[in-house]
């Protein structure tokens, strides 16, 4: 099926099988790579991508299924040489070991950030009104979607919670 | 030049003591840490090839028996299949252990376990050759297997030269104050790194190029070249990047192995990459295990007799059994000793190394078994191991090159506040939670390999390191830029790390703690060669050298480098082990504090503090080694608490082959963990004096978990993992 698809802010052309994900779209048609394959079913966020500023599981919908939408990828957070705030943070603190998880991780965070900002509560919320606070209890519960074998937990929260606090500070 | 050094003699003084750069040691952000997070750092299944086809593996739908027929004429019709490949002879039976330097056992017409690789579906896409995978008519006569280990254990039988004794056990127990006599079991588990095993086989000119996602590139190489039949020099394995290994990617596995046959067969590369479900079911798994300890005591809390006999499982013909007693052989002290391993033949797949082979899960027994005979004894855990430290190894009576297991206890309990602790249980509550205590002490053999690498230093002051070590994200790019960087007084950016190429010198591999010390040093000579021939050129003698940001310093003299090198210079190191470890028990140390809560009504278990202080010889990054304890640590709190991968007895199935029903810790289990690291140096042990840490983290952890929970709630569970059902009969009145 030929399909546009906007990643980045770029629009991109495609032929695909409709069976294709929008994970192995990004990885086998465009090389983007840095949207990773960990299961293939939803179970470990390796996949995660921000569709509409939405974090969701690209191995669990189809690339047909999103013309028009605007999604982003770690490649679009930010470059090696010019790392956006969370992945320099992750850097710092040494919130990875084998990198797999990582970039699932960053657009997860990313996109988390954004639900407690909107007020989301999670199922660690005190109260499900008021403004979620930044605890570790918060961001961890808020980030179990996204698996990290080499469990770099502690440091994943430690650089989260910086850079957090940092735009709480900015604002 | 090449040098070498054989590790027959301590190292008088390392080099890492007086360069004074100040590099090494130091918490330097990962080198490669940009590329990861920016999703530019490209794993094995990432290559693009013009023609690239794609390959699924075909699973067998049965536990035991033999294939009849795989007929290809099922699914050919399908759009964008291209073939299917069978090769009964030459497809693995089972991944390859780790380091071994032939092709494992070979064979797939004949099936052993659930969810044996049995033929490759290749596909124009990797839609195509999912549902030509998913759809092809196989046709198996089932025969009768051997899936429940319970039934069987009876069946175990020794293996060879594991049994050690010394001493009359049975007289050391019968006179003992205090025994304890028990049996600990521990589940199968499953490394599960984030990166499914992945290959691109590509075959051009009679030779094959493998991007394999492997953790031991030289013996990989050996390995696949065995199996396809083909000499070593005509296979190259790249992995510059590796998502994750704990063992699972030690020895090759099937997916290489299908890739390779299919990219010869059919001229055109080909990727295969295993689903989450055939890692589960296909590659290894950590054996399931029987622990019997034996303690005896004196009245004052001296061990008189130490007994850890361990049952495993494996397949016909596998003769690796986790060898549970690892550390128990050393760790306390005590006269009638006995350790032995047995084997069950079964069904299953692979029982093979994960991360800790031995320690990770006997400790989960012995530190327990301490716990127990703690209270037994009405003594402290922390005074009870203090007090059994031998001066010496407990059988052969060899020295220790370093331990500073005390002083990890004791500042351990110290930071922890241990001596708050109330040894009776179910004495805290909060609110609907019992709150509990408890600790273990840490030990994992130190090892060396044999291992090379090549240094170039070029005059403008930059370096590139070229080895075949893998960094599955231990942290070898990070700290071999920083010896490189230290010894020849450069800054790390200066240093280029290339790994992962079996184009470059063998490497020890990343597996069994051994990676940073081994393919360390081995930079480390080869910076050391490189510095004598600097101090050559200039006429001085190497001591005097001072290297520093790409200046050569002498008395007040100091000179750039591109004034004294005409060209770049070039040193291989290898370093290669020798009579130290056969001299010396090497090992490091540590000691666990881990405090937990239990839900008085559901038995859930929350771990809410964790604190672990580690002492391994120099410590080469302090925050990658953080990390890796860190890890370490969070596989023990799986181990004690949720992870087990179950085998159906009736048709040997693996019921929980994914990641939604096989539960690996997630963030919101791990709470702030704590590392400390103790000054340790080990001049038996290498030239670096550092000892291996990728495996220390996980020893004993589970267990420190383990005896928190009885702590808190007064419930001894020693069926591991201590999930909820295991507790909530026995739990105190709420
Ligand atoms: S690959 Fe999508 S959740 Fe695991
Ligand atoms: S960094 Fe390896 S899985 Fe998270």
């Amino acid at each position: 099926m030929h399909i546009t698809l906007s990643i980045n802010g770029k629009d991109h052309e495609l032929d695909l099988d409709p069976r294709t994900s929008v994970l192995d779209a990004l990885r086998d048609h465009l090389d983007l790579i840095g949207t990773k394959k960990g299961c293939d079913h939803g179970q470990c966020g390796a996949c995660t991508v921000l569709v509409n500023g939405r974090r969701i599981n690209s191995c669990l919908t189809l690339a047909v299924m999103h013309e028009g939408d605007a999604i982003t990828t770690i490649e679009g957070l930010g470059t090696p040489e010019a790392l956006s705030p969370l992945q320099a943070a992750f850097v710092a603190h040494d919130g990875f070991q084998c990198g797999y998880c990582t970039p699932g991780q960053i657009c997860s965070a990313t996109g988390m950030l954004e639900e407690m900002r909107a007020g989301w509560p999670s199922h660690v919320s005190e109260d499900l009104l008021a403004a979620p606070d930044l605890s570790d209890a918060e961001i961890s519960e808020r980030m179990s979607g996204n698996l990290c074998r080499c469990s770099a937990y502690t440091n994943i929260v430690a650089a989260i919670t910086e850079v957090a606090e940092a735009r709480d500070e900015a604002v | 030049m090449d040098v070498s050094l054989k590790m027959d003699e301590p190292v008088a003084e390392s080099l890492l003591d007086t360069t004074n750069q100040n590099i090494v040691s130091q918490p330097v952000d990962r080198v490669e840490g940009p590329l990861k997070v920016s999703g530019t750092a490209r794993y094995s299944a990432e290559y693009k090839f013009p023609g690239l086809l794609h390959g699924v593996l075909v699973s067998a739908p049965m536990g035991k028996g033999r294939i009849l027929k795989i007929d290809a004429g099922s699914i050919e019709k399908l759009p964008g299949i291209v073939t299917v490949i069978t090769d009964y002879d030459t497809f693995l039976r089972n991944p390859a252990q780790g380091q071994d330097e032939e092709a494992p056992e070979q064979g797939v017409r004949d099936v052993s376990y659930f969810g044996q690789p049995v033929a490759l579906v290749v596909g124009e896409s990797f839609e195509a050759a999912r549902h030509g995978a998913q759809r092809i008519a196989l046709d198996m006569r089932p025969d009768e297997g051997r899936f429940d280990f319970a039934a069987r254990k009876h069946m175990a039988e020794p293996k060879k030269r594991s049994r050690k004794a010394q001493g009359d056990l049975d007289a050391a127990l019968a006179a003992a104050h205090a025994t304890i006599d028990a049996i600990w079991t521990t589940p199968s588990q499953t490394s599960a790194a984030m990166e499914p095993h992945a290959g691109i086989a590509v075959w051009e000119d009679n030779k094959l190029t493998l991007y394999g996602s492997y953790q031991m590139l030289a013996s990989d190489r050996l390995q696949l070249a065995d199996a396809l039949g083909l000499k070593p020099e005509q296979v190259r394995i790249v992995a510059r990047y590796v998502g994750g290994g704990f063992g699972g990617k030690l020895g090759i596995s099937a997916e290489s192995v299908a890739a390779a046959v299919a990219a010869m067969r059919l001229n055109r590369p080909v990727r295969v990459v295993m689903t989450r479900q055939q890692v589960t079911e296909a590659t290894v798994r950590r054996s399931n295990t029987e622990q019997r300890i034996r303690l005896g005591a004196d009245a004052e809390g001296r061990l008189t007799a130490v007994a850890h006999e361990t049952i495993t499982a494996n397949l016909d013909r596998s003769s690796f059994s986790e060898p549970a007693s690892a550390s128990t052989q050393f760790l306390y002290g005590g006269q009638a000793r006995l350790f032995l391993n047995s084997i069950v033949r079964m069904d299953q797949l692979l029982s093979a190394s994960m991360r800790a082979p031995g320690e990770a899960v006997g400790m989960l027994a012995l530190e327990c078994a301490m716990d127990e005979l703690a209270e037994t004894l009405g003594m402290d855990p922390v005074a009870l191991r203090l007090r059994n430290i031998p001066a010496r190894h407990p059988m052969d009576g060899l020295p220790f090159s370093s331990r500073s297991l005390a002083e990890c206890l004791e500042i351990g309990a110290r930071d922890f506040g241990w001596s708050d602790r109330d040894p009776r249980p179910a004495q805290r509550r909060e609110g609907d939670w019992w709150i509990g205590v408890g600790m273990a002490a840490a030990a994992r053999s130190n090892m060396l390999i044999k291992s090379s690498a090549r240094v170039m230093l070029a005059p403008d002051g930059t370096a590139v390191v070229e080895t075949d070590l893998t960094d599955i994200g231990t942290g070898s790019y990070t700290i071999l830029a920083q010896i490189t960087a230290e010894l020849l007084g450069l800054p790390v950016s200066s240093v280029e790390v290339r790994l992962g190429d079996t184009d470059f010198p063998p490497s020890s591999g990343s597996g069994g703690s051994f990676g940073a010390a081994s393919a360390g040093s081995s930079v480390y000579l080869a910076c050391e060669s490189l510095r004598q021939e600097i101090a050559e050129k200039l006429g001085i003698a190497p001591k005097d050298l001072v290297l520093t940001e790409g200046m050569a310093r002498h008395g007040n003299v100091s000179r750039p480098l591109h004034e004294i090198l005409s060209g770049p210079l070039t040193a291989i190191g290898t370093i290669e082990p020798g009579e130290m470890e056969e001299k010396f028990v090497q090992a490091g140390f540590g000691a666990h504090f881990c405090e937990v809560g239990v839900n008085a009504h559901s038995g859930e278990v929350r771990v809410r503090r964790m604190e672990s202080t580690f002492a391994a010889g120099r410590i080469l990054n302090e925050k990658t080694a953080t990390s890796q304890c860190l890890g370490g640590m969070v596989f023990g709190i799986g181990a004690a608490l949720t992870e087990d991968l179950m085998h159906d007895p009736r048709n040997g199935a693996i019921v929980n082959h994914d990641l939604a029903e096989y539960h690996v810790p997630v963030n919101a289990d791990i709470p702030a963990l704590k590392v400390r690291f103790l000054e340790e140096r080990d001049e038996k042990a290498n030239p670096l004096f550092a000892k291996g840490i990728g495996e220390l983290g996980i020893s004993g952890a589970g267990a420190a978990v383990a005896n928190a929970i009885y702590n808190a709630c007064g419930v001894r569970v020693r069926d591991y993992p201590i999930t909820l059902d295991k507790l909530i009969e026995k739990l105190p009145p709420a």
